[in-house]
C-alpha cells in the first residue's frame, strides 16, 4: 500500500474521531448555555416579590407569580396521588404476578400511552373532565398530568422490582412469609431506592409540561380556591408571558423559567443522587 | 402453602375464571394478586378511553369532511370549512429539518461516547444529555424565541440563502423572504430537543456491539474510525434507526416549542424560511378558543390524526430496537 494511502486513512481516523469529541461537547454545551442564559436573564428578574405577590394587570411593572407555584404545586400533587398508585400497583403486578400474554399486553399499553404526545392527553383530559361540567378546573388538569405520570412509575417499578435477586424472595417464603406479604416487606423494601427515583423523575417531568394544561387547568390572573376552579401554573405562565409583547412580562418569564430548571435539574440531580446510594447495597 | 409456592412460579400462568378465583381468594396472596390486576388493567382501561374519546369526540369532523380533511388546505372557522394539510405538512417538515440536523450530531456524539472516552467521561456525558432531555420544552420555546428567532434572522438565515440558495435543486427550500420564525427555527429548536434520545439510544446499542468485531477490524488493519465506521456502526444500523423513529415521534407530538416559533400561519410553502403552523401547535392555539362544535370537532381529529402518527412510529422503533439487541445476541 502507498504511503500516501496511509497517510490519507490516518488523517480522516484522525479528523472524524476529533468530530465526534466536537459534536458531543457541543450537545452538552447547549445545557451550560441553557443555564447559563437563564441565569443571566433569569436571575436579575428573581425578587422576593415574585414568589409572594399576585400577577399585576396589563401595564404596570412588578408582581410575582404565587399563585402559578401554588398552582403548580396543587397539580403536582392530584397528578401523583392519581399517577403514583396506579403506576406502583401495576408495576408490581407486572414485575411480580403477571402471566404472558396480559402482562405483554399491559406493557405493550403502558409504552402506548408513553409515546401519546402530551397535547392528546390534554384532550382527553378535557373530554373526560371538563366537558362534562363545561368548565376548566385543577381537577382536570391534575388529571391530565397523573395520566403522564402512570407510564414511567410503572416502568421503574417493574425494573427494580425485577433487580431484587430472587434468593431474598425464596429466603423469605422459606420463612413461611406467604407472598403477598414477601412482597411488602422484602421485596418492596429492597428496590424503594429506585422506585422512588422513578416516581420523581415522573414528577419531574410532567412539572414542565403545558401543552396538556391549557384547556384542562387553563390559567388564572388570580388565586384558585379549591379545585373546580382554573389556575395558573408556572409552565403556561412562561408560555403566556413569553409571547405576550411586553418587556416586564419577558422578563417574568425569565425568572420563571429559572425556577422551573431548578426544581427540574434539581428534582434530576437528587435522583440520581438517590439511585447512586441505593445501588451499592443490597446486593446478595 | 403449596398454592402459594406454586403461584410464585412466573411461568404458570394466572388460573382465570370465578371458581378458581374464589378458592384461592382464601389466601391472602389472591387478594394482592387481584388488586394489582386492577390498577394493571386500569392502565388498559385508561388507554382504550382515549382512543375511544378521540374516535367519538371527532366524529362530526370525519362524517362531514371524509377524506377530504387530509388533502384540503382551507381552515376556515368562520365558515366552518376545515382541512388538514397544512398542518400535516408543517408537522412532517419540521420533524424532516429537525432529523437531518438531528442525526449527524447525534450519532456522530454516540460514537464518542461509546468508542473512544473514557468510561467515566463517558457516563458523566450522558448523564448531562440526559438532563438536557429533562428540560422542559416551554423552555425550549423561551430560548427558542428570544435566541434562535434573533438569530435565524440576523445570521443563520441570510447565511443559507446566500450558500445552499444558489444550490440547483435544493435551493428552492431556501429562497423567499426570512422572518426568524419558521419551519427551519421550529426544525433548529426540535433538533435540539431530540438529539438526547439519539444519543443515549444510540449509545446504548453501540455499547452491545460485541468487542471482538472491534478486534477482528483491527486486526485486520483497519484504523479506529474504519473499524467504528464499516463495522460497528452497520452492526448497530437498526438500532440506530430505532432511535430516530423514537426521536421522529417525539418531534411530530412536540407542541409548546414548536407553538412559540414556527410563525403559527396555515400555509404550504416550499420555502423553509417561511411561517407555518403545525397539528400540535394549531390544537394548543386554538382549542380553547373552538367555538362551534364542529371546529372543536375538527381539532380533536387532528389530536387523532397525531395520535395514530406517534403510535405507528413508536410501534416501529419499539421493533427495530429489540431486533438488533435480539440480533447482536443471536450473532456473538
Amino acid at each position: 500500500m502507498s504511503g500516501a494511502r496511509i497517510i490519507w486513512r490516518k488523517s480522516l481516523n484522525y479528523v472524524m474521531l476529533s468530530l465526534t469529541g466536537v459534536a458531543a461537547l457541543g450537545v452538552v454545551s447547549v445545557l451550560f448555555l441553557i443555564l447559563g442564559y437563564l441565569l443571566w436573564n433569569g436571575g436579575t428578574s428573581l425578587s422576593l416579590d415574585f414568589f409572594t405577590k399576585l400577577p399585576k394587570p396589563v401595564g404596570e411593572t412588578g408582581g410575582g407569580m404565587a399563585n402559578a407555584i401554588v398552582g403548580s404545586l396543587k397539580l403536582l400533587m392530584l397528578a401523583a396521588l392519581m399517577g403514583l398508585p396506579i403506576g406502583l400497583f401495576a408495576g408490581v403486578y407486572l414485575a411480580e404476578f403477571g402471566g404472558k400474554t396480559f402482562s405483554f399486553v399491559i406493557r405493550y399499553t403502558t409504552d402506548l400511552l408513553n409515546g401519546v404526545p402530551s397535547i392528546v392527553i390534554g384532550i382527553f383530559a378535557y373530554s373526560l373532565v371538563v366537558l362534562p361540567v363545561k368548565h376548566f378546573s385543577t381537577l382536570a388538569g391534575g388529571v391530565a398530568l397523573g395520566i403522564m405520570v402512570i407510564p414511567v412509575t410503572v416502568r421503574a417499578t417493574e425494573e427494580f422490582l425485577r433487580a431484587v435477586p430472587g434468593s431474598l424472595r425464596e429466603g423469605a417464603m422459606a420463612l413461611g412469609a406467604s407472598k403477598w406479604k414477601t412482597i411488602a416487606t422484602v421485596v418492596l423494601p429492597a428496590a424503594k431506592g429506585g422506585i422512588l427515583t422513578g416516581m420523581l423523575l415522573a414528577l419531574a417531568r410532567v412539572a414542565g409540561e403545558t401543552a396538556p394544561l391549557l384547556f384542562t387547568a387553563f390559567s388564572n390572573r388570580f388565586w384558585s380556591p379549591g379545585w373546580s376552579q382554573p389556575t395558573a401554573s408556572l409552565p403556561v405562565m412562561i408560555y403566556t408571558y413569553a409571547i405576550a409583547p411586553y418587556d416586564d412580562w419577558h422578563r417574568q418569564a425569565w425568572a420563571a423559567g429559572l425556577v422551573l430548571l431548578a426544581l427540574v435539574l434539581v428534582a434530576n440531580l437528587g435522583a440520581r443522587f438517590l439511585l447512586n446510594r441505593g445501588n451499592t447495597v443490597r446486593s446478595v | 402453602m403449596s398454592t402459594s409456592a406454586t403461584t410464585f412460579d412466573r411461568a404458570a400462568p394466572p388460573s382465570w375464571g370465578p371458581r378458581a378465583l374464589l378458592r384461592r381468594l382464601r389466601h391472602g396472596d389472591e387478594v394482592a394478586h387481584l388488586i394489582t390486576l386492577i390498577f394493571a388493567a386500569a392502565i388498559l382501561l385508561i388507554t382504550s378511553m382515549l382512543v375511544y374519546e378521540l374516535w367519538v369526540n371527532s366524529h362530526l369532523s370525519r362524517a362531514k369532511f371524509g377524506g377530504k380533511f387530509f388533502w384540503t388546505s382551507v381552515w376556515d372557522p368562520i365558515f366552518d370549512n376545515f382541512g388538514a394539510a397544512p398542518f400535516i405538512y408543517g408537522t412532517i417538515i419540521t420533524s424532516i429539518v429537525a432529523l437531518v440536523i438531528a442525526l449527524p450530531l447525534g450519532l456522530a456524539s454516540a460514537i464518542f461516547l461509546s468508542e473512544l472516552a473514557p468510561r467515566k467521561i463517558s457516563d458523566t456525558i450522558s448523564f448531562l444529555i440526559d438532563l438536557l432531555a429533562a428540560v422542559p420544552s416551554v423552555i425550549y420555546g423561551l430560548l427558542g424565541i428570544f435566541i434562535v428567532v434573533p438569530l435565524m434572522r440576523t445570521t443563520i438565515g441570510p447565511a443559507l440563502i446566500n450558500t445552499l440558495g444558489h444550490a440547483p435543486i435544493l435551493g428552492s427550500l431556501f429562497r423567499g423572504p426570512n422572518y426568524g420564525v419558521g419551519f427551519f427555527t421550529a426544525g433548529i429548536v426540535l433538533a435540539i430537543m431530540v438529539v438526547p434520545f439519539i444519543i443515549s439510544v444510540s449509545r446504548e446499542v453501540l455499547l452491545t456491539v460485541p468487542r471482538e468485531q472491534r478486534e477482528a477490524a483491527l486486526a485486520l488493519g483497519a484504523t479506529r474510525w474504519e473499524s467504528t465506521w464499516k463495522v460497528v456502526v452497520p452492526w448497530a444500523r437498526t438500532g440506530i434507526m430505532g432511535s430516530v423513529f423514537l426521536a421522529l415521534a417525539r418531534a411530530l407530538g412536540e407542541t409548546m416549542a414548536v407553538t412559540m416559533v414556527i410563525g403559527n400561519d396555515p400555509k404550504i410553502s416550499a420555502s423553509l424560511f417561511a411561517p407555518g403552523y403545525t397539528i400540535a401547535a394549531v390544537i394548543a392555539n386554538e382549542f380553547t378558543e373552538a367555538t362551534g362544535d364542529l371546529y372543536l370537532s375538527a381539532l380533536i381529529e387532528l389530536g387523532l390524526v397525531l395520535f395514530l402518527m406517534t403510535f405507528i412510529l413508536n410501534g416501529v422503533a419499539r421493533l427495530l430496537i429489540v431486533a438488533t439487541e435480539r440480533g447482536g445476541g443471536h450473532a456473538s
